[in-house]
C-alpha cells in the first residue's frame, strides 16, 4: 500500500485506532481524563506558544538536534552500505526517552496537574520522567518491576537523586508489563490530580499519537540531516522496538518515502523457536492489553505470556498499535535479533567505534550490521542509537563473569 | 424478560434490594468453584458475578490480583469457567450468572465462539471491565442477538452524556463504581454515592447496583438505601484466601459473612 499525507492525516481515527489497532480499552473512571487529555493536545499541538516551548526545550536542555554520525570504521569492517548512527544517545539524560517526557511533562503542567507517574522497564523512561519533574517542581512517581530495579540499579539510584519515589512492582512478572499495570492502578485512584507519563507508543488512545508526535523529531532530524550529508534519503532505517517509540520516533516522517525500507527490531531473547523471547510483531497474534488493541504475546487462552530479553527496555509482551498496523499493511519489517547477536553488537559498537550503546539499541545495531552487508556501497543504512550503555554495565559484567 | 431482568423486576416488586456477591472462578480451587457458587446462592445470593481470572487484572487491587493468580496456578481458562457455569446451572436455574474479566481472553476464545458458548452454559450477562461501548460495537449485537445482557461500569468521573450513552449501551443492570481506585482500596463515601446514584437514576431506567468498597452489612444497608443493588467482592474474595485449605470452613465463612449482608438488605424493605 502507498501511503499519502492524506491517509496518515487521518490516522489515528476519532476513537484512536490504526487500522484494526489501538482504541482506548480502559476502565470506565479512567475514560473522562483520557477524552480531556486527548482535546487539549489536540488544541496545544496547533498553539504556537506551546510548540514554541517544546522546541526551545528540545534544543536548550535536550542539546537537539542530535547529530548524525558516519560509522566509517564500522562500515569498513562491514564491507557494504554505509552505515550512519543517529546519536540520541547523547541527549540529556542519555536517550531519546526524553524527547518524549519534556513534551508530556509541558501537557500536564498545561493541564494543572502537580503529581506526575510512570512505569519504566530499563529506567530510561523514568529518568527522563524524574528529569523533567525536577525541574519543573512536579511530584514525580516511578513504577518499575522487582527484576527491572534489580538489573538497571544504576537508574533507580539517578531517579532518586532527582527526587522521585520509586515503587518496587511485585506482582507478575515484576517486569515492564507489571509496572504498567501498577501505574494504571495508581492513575484510576488519583486521577484527578495525576497526570501519567507514559514512555512508549503504546497504551491508550491519545497515547500513542502524542507520543509519536514527541518522538517524530528524530526522523524529521534524521530527514534533514541525511539529505545535507548525503545528499539523499536512507535507504534504510533500523530502530529496535519494545513498545517501539523511538522506532516510531525515526519511522513516522519516513512513511510516505517508498524507498526507504523500515526495520523495526524485537528482541529474539533466547531465541524465536524456545518461546522466551519478548517479539510480539514476529511471532506474537493481535489481542487487547493495557488500553489497546496490537499484537501481543500470550497463550491460547488469552493470558499474557512471560517475555525474556537480556534488555528490560525490550522486555514486553506488547507494542505500539501503529507498528502493529505498519506491520499488516507490509509498511516497515518487523525482524529479531538474540540475546548473543544484541552482545555482539553492542561490543562491536563499542570497540569499532567507541560509542557504547544500551542493550535495546545493541539490538538495532546487530541488525544493521547484517543488513548493510548485504547492501551495496552506494547505500546508506541509519540505525537510531536510541540509548547509550552506561545503565548495562551490571548486566554485561555479570554475563562476562566480573564484579565491578 | 432476561433471568437478570426478572430477578430485579420481582426484587423491585418485593421492596427489596439485591445482594451480588463476587468470586474469582477457579479461586482458589477449579474443582471448587461450583460448590462456592451454591454457598453463596444458599447464603441469600440474588445474582452471582463470576469473575474470569486474567493475568494482566489492571483494575483490581491485589486481593483479586491474588486470586486470579491462583485460579490461573491451576490452569483456569475461560473455557472452564464456562463448564463451571453449566455444571452450577444442573442444579440452579433461577439465580443469573454475570461472566466479569477482561477483553483478552474473550477475544483469544473468539467472540461469536464465546458469546455462543456463554449462552449454551447459561450464562445470562457479561461485564468486561476494560471495554468501553466505544468499544463494543461488534461484541454488543452477538450479546443482543442471544439474550446476553451488556453491563457496563459507571464511575464517579462519568459525564451526563457518558452515562445516557452507556446506559442505552446496557441492559439487566448499570454497575456504578462507588470510588476511584482499585477493587478492595479506598473507602466509601455513602452521601456521594447517594447523590450520585439519585442522578444516574434520573438519566435511565435500569437498575442501578453499586459495587467497590461494600465490606459489611452496615456499608451494604447503607449502599442497598440509595441503589438496586450491592455487589460485594473483595471481602468475599479476602474470606477464600485466607480459608482457602479447609473448604468446609470456607463455605461457613464466606455464608457468615453474607448472611448478615442479607439480613441488613432485607429489613430496608418495608
Amino acid at each position: 500500500m502507498k501511503l499519502t499525507e492524506e491517509m496518515l492525516k487521518a490516522l489515528p481515527d476519532a476513537r484512536g485506532h490504526f487500522g484494526a489497532y489501538g482504541g482506548r480499552f480502559v476502565s470506565e473512571t479512567l475514560f473522562d481524563s483520557l477524552l480531556t487529555l486527548e482535546r487539549e493536545y489536540k488544541r496545544l499541538k496547533d498553539d504556537p506558544e506551546f510548540q514554541a516551548e517544546f522546541d526551545r526545550d528540545l534544543a536548550h536542555y535536550v542539546g537537539r538536534p542530535s547529530p548524525l554520525y558516519f560509522a566509517e570504521r564500522l562500515t569498513r569492517e562491514t564491507g557494504g552500505a554505509q552505515i550512519w548512527l543517529k546519536r540520541e544517545d547523547l541527549n540529556h539524560t542519555g536517550a531519546h526517552k526524553v524527547n518524549n517526557t519534556i513534551g508530556q511533562a509541558l501537557l500536564a503542567r498545561f493541564l494543572g496537574k502537580k503529581r506526575v507517574i510512570a512505569e519504566t522497564g530499563a529506567g530510561q523512561h523514568g529518568v527522563a520522567t524524574a528529569t523533567v519533574c525536577a525541574r519543573l517542581g512536579l511530584e514525580c512517581h516511578i513504577f518499575m518491576g522487582e527484576e527491572d530495579i534489580r538489573r538497571q540499579s544504576p537508574n533507580v539510584y539517578r531517579m532518586k537523586l532527582l527526587g522521585a519515589e520509586v515503587h518496587s512492582v511485585t506482582s507478575g512478572t515484576r517486569t515492564l508489563k507489571d509496572a504498567m499495570n501498577d501505574a494504571m492502578r495508581d492513575w484510576v485512584a488519583n486521577v484527578d490530580e495525576t497526570f501519567y507519563i507514559i514512555g512508549t507508543v503504546a497504551g491508550p488512545h491519545p497515547y500513542p499519537l502524542l507520543v509519536r508526535d514527541f518522538q517524530s523529531v528524530i526522523g524529521r532530524e534524521t530527514r534533514e540531516q541525511c539529505l545535507d550529508r548525503t545528499g539523499k534519503l536512507p535507504d534504510a532505517l533500523v530502530a529496535c522496538v519494545g513498545g517501539g517509540s523511538n522506532a516510531i520516533g525515526m519511522f513516522y516522517p519516513f512513511l510516505t518515502d517508498e524507498s526507504v525500507e523500515l526495520y523495526g527490531v524485537e528482541a529474539g531473547g533466547l531465541g524465536i523457536d524456545t518461546g522466551q523471547h519478548a517479539a510480539p510483531l514476529c511471532a506474537g497474534r493481535p489481542g487487547v492489553l493495557h488500553g489497546n488493541r496490537t499484537y501481543l504475546m500470550e497463550d491460547e487462552n488469552g493470558q499474557i505470556a512471560g517475555t525474556h530479553s537480556v534488555s528490560a527496555g525490550l522486555d514486553y509482551p506488547g507494542v505500539g498499535p501503529e507498528h502493529s498496523w505498519l506491520k499488516d499493511i507490509g509498511r516497515a519489517h518487523y525482524v529479531s535479533v538474540t540475546d548473543d547477536e544484541a552482545l555482539d553488537g553492542f561490543r562491536k559498537l563499542t570497540r569499532v567505534e567507541g560509542i557504547m550503546p544500551a542493550l535495546e539499541t545493541a539490538h538495532a545495531v546487530a541488525y544493521a550490521i547484517k543488513l548493510a552487508a548485504t547492501m551495496d556501497k552506494d547505500k546508506v543504512v541509519v540505525i537510531n542509537i536510541s540509548g547509550r550503555g552506561d545503565k548495562d554495565m551490571q548486566t554485561i559484567a555479570e554475563i562476562d563473569g566480573i564484579e565491578v | 424478560m432476561s433471568r437478570i431482568e426478572g430477578v430485579l423486576k420481582s426484587l423491585k416488586g418485593q421492596g427489596r434490594k439485591a445482594l451480588i456477591p463476587y468470586i474469582t472462578a477457579g479461586d482458589p480451587h477449579p474443582d471448587l468453584t461450583v460448590d462456592l457458587m451454591h454457598t453463596l446462592v444458599d447464603a441469600g445470593a440474588d445474582i452471582i458475578e463470576l469473575g474470569v481470572p486474567f493475568s494482566d487484572p489492571m483494575a483490581d487491587g491485589p486481593v483479586i490480583q491474588h486470586a486470579c493468580e491462583r485460579a490461573l496456578k491451576h490452569g483456569t481458562s475461560l473455557r472452564q469457567v464456562l463448564a463451571m457455569v453449566k455444571s452450577f446451572r444442573e442444579k440452579d436455574d433461577a439465580t443469573p450468572v454475570v461472566l466479569m474479566g477482561y477483553l483478552n481472553p474473550m477475544e483469544a476464545m473468539g467472540q461469536e465462539k464465546f458469546a455462543d458458548a456463554a449462552v449454551d452454559a447459561g450464562v445470562d450477562g457479561i461485564l468486561t471491565v476494560d471495554l468501553p461501548p466505544e468499544e463494543a460495537d461488534e461484541v454488543a449485537p452477538l450479546f443482543t442477538e442471544r439474550n446476553l445482557d451488556a453491563i457496563f461500569l459507571l464511575a464517579p468521573t462519568t459525564t451526563d452524556d457518558r452515562i445516557r450513552a452507556i446506559s442505552e449501551h446496557s441492559s439487566g443492570y448499570v454497575y456504578y463504581v462507588s470510588f476511584k481506585g482499585v477493587t478492595g482500596a479506598g473507602k466509601i463515601d455513602v452521601d456521594e454515592v447517594a447523590a450520585k446514584v439519585a442522578h444516574i437514576h434520573e438519566l435511565t431506567a435500569l437498575p442501578v447496583a453499586v459495587g467497590f468498597g461494600i465490606r459489611d452489612a452496615a456499608t451494604a444497608a447503607a449502599v442497598g438505601r440509595v441503589s438496586d443493588g450491592v455487589i460485594v467482592g473483595s471481602v468475599l474474595v479476602d474470606t477464600i484466601a485466607r480459608n482457602q485449605a479447609d473448604p468446609d470452613q470456607l463455605k461457613r465463612a464466606l455464608s457468615d459473612l453474607l448472611h448478615p449482608m442479607r439480613e441488613a438488605l432485607d429489613s430496608l424493605a418495608s
